[in-house]
């Protein structure tokens, strides 16, 4: 190799390392999950083929969310091993809300705000041992938050 | 930066209390503004958390969470003094980071 070669090979090292980072991530985000306009295509999207309804996931939320753009809720799993919670809205435009993933002694409980466009389930998936499990909590929006 | 983003870490007995708040307009893509245009999406899509470096939390995100996000989460064998950093990155690429030390409440 001259020379030149290993110059302009360098070079097209050194762009495509600059453009790594951001791609990497963009290519981590699930599009097909998170674009999908409904709970099943969403889980489908993030693997789930059957998710067994479960006691022991407390999904915490308002019975009546007065402004859908800002809706408390939390989320805790009991189930032994839970890796990842994921949170979905039956009504809104896109289901797929939020995906978390727990590690390295981080507990299984999220607090977060999210928009609900209108009255629906709210449904909270859970990852464990290679198996799915889920709980769902019916909550009435006032006011549509998902212009 | 780093002053439109909060972040506070308090241990209380064996478990740290991770409390941050994101300034981002979390734009859906579908909302039209005064003008009626509609506003590009405009979304964080990635949040990181680490621990002393170590990757604690990772979330992937759509448009459905709320403007300015909120979020809590839990550590366990976190201690005083250690190192909570939380980094989120949007779909335009932009990101911002914060970190803070555990403090024994």
């Amino acid at each position: 190799m001259n020379r030149r070669a290993l110059l302009k090979s360098a070079a097209a090292l050194a762009g495509l390392l600059a453009l790594a980072p951001f791609n990497a991530l963009a290519a981590l985000w699930n599009k097909p999950a998170f674009d999908s306009q409904n709970v099943d295509g969403a889980l489908k999207g993030l693997g789930v083929m059957q998710a067994e309804p479960s006691r022991d996931i407390v999904l915490i939320a308002p019975d009546m969310a007065e402004n859908g753009a800002i809706v408390q809720i939390e989320v805790e799993s009991h189930i032994p091993g839970t890796e990842a919670i994921a949170v979905l809205a039956e009504k809104n435009p896109t289901a797929l809300i939020a995906n978390f993933v727990f590690s390295n002694g981080a507990e299984p409980y999220v607090i977060t705000r999210i928009k609900l466009a209108e009255t629906g389930e709210l449904k909270a998936v859970v990852k464990a041992g290679g198996k799915y499990y889920s709980v769902s909590k019916k909550v009435e929006v006032a006011l549509g938050g998902c212009g | 930066m780093a002053d439109s983003m909060k972040i506070r870490a308090s241990l209380k007995g064996e478990v740290t209390e991770v409390k941050v708040l994101m300034i981002h307009p979390m734009e859906t893509g579908r909302r039209k503004n005064d003008f009626g245009d509609v506003e590009p999406a405009h979304f964080i899509q990635l949040v990181t958390a680490t621990l002393n470096g170590k990757p604690v939390l990772e979330a992937q995100w759509g448009t459905g969470i709320s403007k300015n996000p909120y979020l809590t989460f839990r550590l366990k064998g976190a201690k005083a003094g250690d190192k909570v950093a939380v980094n989120w990155v949007d779909n335009k690429g932009e990101s911002n980071a914060i970190d803070t030390a555990v403090i024994a409440a």
